[in-house]
């Protein structure tokens, strides 16, 4: 690397893999839309749901907790599926419908480290929304912390791994930025739902909280809320998640189309 | 040397092919062209020599490496500017440039390209609010970023004005001047001909003529044109039997003469008309360009 004169070289220079990353942070943070749904968005929702009186007091029909208990691990949810399904598939079908992808190819740096700097920076931004969402719900409403804290973190990041590979297949199976944008909001809604945005899962009739808790955001929505209370999360749930996860990342590695 | 050998390359989309056995090798130092109508197989030829698509057959080397093989080594002596590529639209010009050398082991100082190619004004723009002529400047530069041996340039000047147009070519034979071979698609005979050292022209996917941009054009029947209007009407069977006449008009109400031929026909012309005591109002002896010669060669191949 320091074969030559010229000054870059003299200066230490970014590995192509960080320059990658570093530059397609700094285009994140240039979407406002983006950050205002996946880092507001979900506190902002939780916190008017807490400032409604009846959400805060303990309800003997959820086992005495509120509301506002059961919508921190949602607003959680939340934060992913709008990271995952809203902001990430318009733009990576973007960078391939640009051409950015081929500009890539045509480098000595593969295309697929700009797919994964982008997979990386919604997953971060998710968890970041996450810790805003419950610290928020700690200091604002009181909502406990997890009591199970390993166990939370732990169905916290198969939750973002879940999203961002049903995110990663969308723009796999879309030829189009405007296919992806359309399909993303009906998986958007559906998971939406799975995930208790509307009734919690907790408070789903048996049967259809039998069929959601197989959903990658009905179990991903159990498992936060037995960790939120203290237990492990069900390897069940667990292992919903884990399916999905593998199921989706290989259809989208397989399937995806650089150009 | 040749630094780029195509050797009998076949490439088909469902079933249709777009490249149909295209051979030529590209010397290390010049500029080379592909020249040819739209839809010929150009691009598809060059993506080729890329490494963005592998041949059904034949071969490509650059450098004696196999594109599609080593493509590691081969995209860091090899620089593309490709045709309808873009960037992320809010990456600003400086972070493109920044971005791109930090992908090669060797990079141009950037700084120093950008300057040359007039983006040092433009640093914090956005891709999205470039120019035409600025992002083509900008895809040049980032062809060029890594120190490359050979850049490929795929319509580069397609959509600019003509003074951007003429500025790119300056620009491509300074590349050329600082010792980078450079393969150029073009569907512009203009630019084949005053830019190539030599041009290979391709017609439905295949090669079907490779020379000198000079040694195209003379080799062309009817690459000499010679027009003038008589004092006096001259029989047009005489005009058509002169040596290497290829083709005789008479147009205009005027009766303006129009014969295709070669320097013989031009000279036989002069004795002609002098022996018959003719004078030619408003001669001209002109060599055709290479537009007629691509008219003529893509016509015979249909």
């Amino acid at each position: 690397m320091t074969m030559t004169t010229a000054p870059t070289t003299n200066r230490a220079r970014p590995a192509p893999l960080a320059a990658v990353l570093r530059t397609e942070t700094r285009l994140f943070l240039r979407e406002p839309g983006s950050l205002f749904w996946i880092l507001v968005f979900p506190t902002a929702l939780m916190t008017i749901l807490g400032l409604i009186p009846s959400f805060r007091e303990p309800d003997d029909a959820l086992g005495g907790r509120s509301v506002i208990d059961l919508y921190v691990p949602v607003a959680v949810l939340l934060a992913m599926i709008m990271a995952g399904l809203q902001a990430m598939p318009p733009v990576l079908t973007g960078y391939r419908e640009r051409g950015i992808l081929r500009r890539m190819s045509a480098t000595p740096v593969r295309p697929s480290a700009l797919l994964t700097a982008q997979i990386v920076l919604h997953g971060a931004a998710s968890l970041g929304s996450s810790a805003l969402v419950i610290t928020v719900g700690r200091v604002a409403f009181g909502v406990p912390l997890p009591g199970q804290a390993a166990g939370y973190l732990l169905a916290l990041l198969l939750a973002v791994a879940c999203v961002l590979a049903l995110g990663a297949t969308i723009c796999a199976l879309s030829r189009t930025s405007k296919v992806a944008t359309a399909v993303g909001s009906v998986a958007y809604l559906l998971m939406m739902f799975t995930a208790g945005v509307w009734v919690p899962v907790q408070t789903m009739p048996d049967l259809l909280r039998t069929i959601v808790e197989f959903t990658p955001f009905g179990a991903a929505a159990q498992a936060l809320d037995q960790a939120a209370s203290g237990s492990w999360p069900g390897f069940a749930h667990l292992g919903v998640m884990l399916v999905w996860t593998a199921a989706l990342g290989t259809v989208s590695t397989r399937l995806f189309r650089w150009e | 040397m040749a630094i780029i050998e195509v050797d009998g390359v076949h490439k088909a989309y469902g079933g249709r092919p777009a490249v149909d056995g295209v051979s030529f090798t590209v010397d290390e130092g010049e500029i080379f062209g592909i020249l040819g109508p739209n839809g010929a197989g150009k691009t598809t030829t060059v993506e080729c020599v890329e490494g963005l698509r592998v041949p059904d057959t034949g071969t490509v080397r650059v450098a004696g490496m196999d594109p599609a093989v080593d493509r590691h080594a081969v995209t860091q002596l090899l620089g593309a500017q490709l045709q309808e590529s873009e960037l992320q639209p809010k990456l600003t010009v400086r972070e493109a440039l920044e971005l791109y050398s930090a992908f090669y082991p060797r990079p141009a100082e950037w700084r120093a390209l950008a300057e040359r190619l007039g983006l040092d004004g433009h640093l914090d723009r956005r891709f999205a609010k470039l120019s035409g002529g600025q992002k083509q400047r900008l895809f040049i530069a980032l062809a060029l970023i890594g120190n490359p041996r050979v850049v490929v340039l795929d319509e580069l000047t397609t959509g600019l004005d003509p003074r951007a147009r003429r500025d790119t070519w300056r620009l491509i034979e300074e590349i050329r001047d600082s010792g980078v071979t450079v393969l150029l698609v073009t569907h512009f005979m203009e630019e084949a001909q005053r830019l190539c050292d030599r041009v290979a022209v391709i017609d439905k996917g295949r090669v079907v003529a490779l020379d000198t941009p000079g040694g195209l054009i003379g080799g062309a029947a009817g690459s000499t044109a010679i027009s003038f209007t008589p004092s006096e009407p001259i029989a047009y069977a005489e005009l058509e039997t002169l040596p290497g006449a290829v083709s005789v008009d008479v147009t205009g109400s005027d009766g303006r003469v129009v014969i295709h031929g070669t320097d013989d026909t031009a000279n036989a012309v002069i004795t002609l008309l002098a022996r018959r005591h003719i004078t030619a109002r408003q001669l001209r002896v002109a060599e055709a360009g290479l537009d007629d010669v691509f008219l003529d060669l893509t016509e015979q191949a249909s």
